[in-house]
């Protein structure tokens, strides 16, 4: 807390730059033998935000995570934590640092030897606190998780939720400037998870802690991040607002990660498109921001009548933002509608493509 | 049984218990920081050094590969040093801890190895030293083991005791073989070993319950 309290001018600017980023990452790189787990890492985290860092196995992700409290160490590349580069500092320079750094674990990593309350003191045990201190911190920590009343209880009599809990109360325990989160719900069912993302969204919104979360869900990313950055081969392939990113996905890598949870053709009709010809074309539509909350379709079909049929599809609300993607059949017995529909979309700032023609539908 | 006998019986318990858990407690205060050092030291520890790791692990081996009763009598001239006297009950301690503390740094080892490099991974994450996450977690985390480990040991003692009749020790094991292998007293044999068996049982015994109370996983 107090390393950036400064007389000197200059400390003064990297304290307002600090402020805003609290981690900046310049051309990060890291090799294990032959393959770059990061080939060239550039993104920012700014104060209060959640970044969601999504990716496949052994896209670099966990090296990504554990370089921003040195578990391991980058080649190259600068790593800046609020403000200060952490590239070079030696191990016991990196100790008091990663005290400003809370992190959490895919399989929480609790202590099964200490009680839950020991657990979530033992940070502030490493800091110095005296034992009262700590354990009343550590109570209104599990009165945040809400599991006041299993303090004297020990891990393994928890449930996979409960010792996310404690995992989350732990990595508060020495107010952190920045929460990591290393797959924190990949272990837990999707109702846990769930409850683990809204506390995880609630700590941020409440205490305004920034958060940096890697998955491989993007149902976590959708759950709470603000941004997103897709990772690949140890390289950022695509980055923005999460509502966006869900709504126009550029890499090949995104549309594959997002396929689960975005509207797809179903299969039966996806199998038996023709790319030349049939009685209907297929397209997509896509569309985002308030232009997807208009009455689109009415318009549509106002305009020209009988001229498409809804196949599949709807409207997604990511960020308070809504995402549309729908699929529409449309007649290709007049040559020229599908054109004209085409058009019309277009100008309300649709995304259409032609997927092919389907032949079997009556 | 003759009212002497049981008295003899009584003092080699004694003597017996004396061996294994003086030569126990030696070998528990020098094996388990043995067992450490082989673990911190060893690739991917927190103090990686391979030729400490190495050395350690040289050293260890060749206490363990020399036969116990060859031990007890290479060792003499270290023995008169420390205690004054190569004979005795006494005596005994020096070889059997010698012997006993690679033996228990191994288990230790093995024990201290099995804590799962999550935890230390969270206490590095917290900002801890070497010394915290000794501390705090490969000490407490391998503890059931560390006890399991030790019961292993005195067990192991115990028989090992026996050998140092050799040099005027005493003890059950030296009580079995004079009187009741030599002299064909088959009555002290049977006794000796129900009283080894219970000694035995007993020990384990203790060691669980320890365990049970330690083991939270």
């Amino acid at each position: 807390m107090n390393s950036f309290v400064s007389t000197t001018a200059i400390e003064g600017q990297q304290q307002a730059v600090a402020a805003e980023e609290v981690v900046r990452l310049t051309d990060v790189k890291r090799r294990f033998g032959v393959t770059a787990a990061l080939d060239g890492i550039s993104l920012t985290v700014k104060r209060g935000e959640i970044l969601g860092i999504i990716g496949r196995s052994g896209a670099g992700k966990s090296t990504l995570i554990r370089c921003l409290n040195g578990l391991e160490r980058a080649d190259s590349g600068e790593i800046f934590i609020e403000g200060r580069d952490i590239t070079g500092l030696a191990e016991q320079e990196l100790q008091p640092l990663r005290r400003r750094i809370g992190m959490i674990f895919q399989h929480f990593n609790l202590l099964s030897a200490k009680t839950v309350e020991e657990n979530v003191a033992l940070p502030l045990k490493i800091e110095g606190v005296s034992k009262n201190e700590r354990l009343k911190r550590a109570h209104e920590l599990l009165d945040l998780v809400g599991l006041a009343d299993k303090a004297k209880a020990y891990p393994a009599s928890l449930s996979g939720g409960q010792k996310q809990r404690v995992g989350i109360a732990r990595a508060l325990a020495a107010r952190p400037a920045l929460l990591l989160s290393d797959e924190a719900t990949s272990a837990l069912d999707p109702e846990t998870t769930r409850s683990i993302l809204a506390l995880l969204k609630d700590i941020n919104s409440k205490l305004g802690l920034t958060i940096l979360l890697i998955t491989h869900e993007m149902e976590v990313v959708r759950g709470i991040a603000d941004r997103v950055a897709v990772i690949d081969a140890g390289r950022i392939v695509e980055e923005g607002q999460v509502w966006s990113v869900f709504a126009d996905p550029q890499a090949d890598i995104t549309r594959s990660l997002l396929g689960g949870i975005r509207p797809q053709l179903p299969d039966h009709i996806a199998r038996r498109l023709s790319t030349i010809a049939g009685t209907e074309a297929i397209l997509s539509v896509d569309l985002a921001g308030p232009e997807a909350q208009g009455a689109l379709f009415a318009e549509l079909s106002a305009a020209l009548p009988h001229s498409f049929r809804l196949v599949h599809g709807g409207i997604d609300h990511i960020q308070n933002q809504p995402v549309a993607r729908f699929f529409i059949a449309i007649p290709t017995r007049d040559s020229g509608l599908a054109g004209k529909v085409e058009q019309f979309l277009t100008a309300r700032s649709a995304r259409v493509e032609v997927l092919g023609y389907d032949t079997d539908h009556v | 049984m003759t009212p002497i006998m049981f008295e003899l019986l009584l003092r080699s318990l004694w003597e017996t218990v004396l061996m294994t858990v003086a030569s126990g407690v030696i070998s528990l205060v020098a094996g388990l920081p043995l067992g450490l050092a082989l673990v911190v030291t060893a690739r991917g520890g927190i103090a990686e050094n391979l030729s400490i790791n190495r050395a350690l692990g040289a050293v260890i081996n060749g206490f363990r590969s020399v036969p116990f009763i060859i031990l007890l009598v290479a060792l003499i001239p270290l023995t008169r040093l420390i205690v004054g006297t190569a004979l005795g009950t006494w005596a005994a301690i020096v070889p059997l801890a010698i012997a006993a503390t690679p033996y228990y740094a191994r288990i230790a080892e093995v024990s201290l190895r099995e804590v799962d490099r999550g935890l230390i991974d969270a206490v590095r994450a917290m900002g801890g030293n070497r010394w915290t996450i000794i501390r705090e977690v490969l000490v407490p985390e391998a503890l059931p083991g560390i006890v399991a480990g030790f019961t292993v040991t005195l067990v192991t003692l115990i028989g090992a005791s026996a050998m140092a009749g050799a040099i005027g020790a005493g003890g059950l094991g030296d009580l079995a073989i004079r009187y009741g292998y030599q002299r064909f007293e088959t009555n002290v044999m049977i006794a000796v070993v129900a009283v080894l068996i219970v000694l035995v049982c007993g020990i384990q015994w203790l060691g669980d319950q320890l365990v049970a109370g330690l083991d939270h996983k």
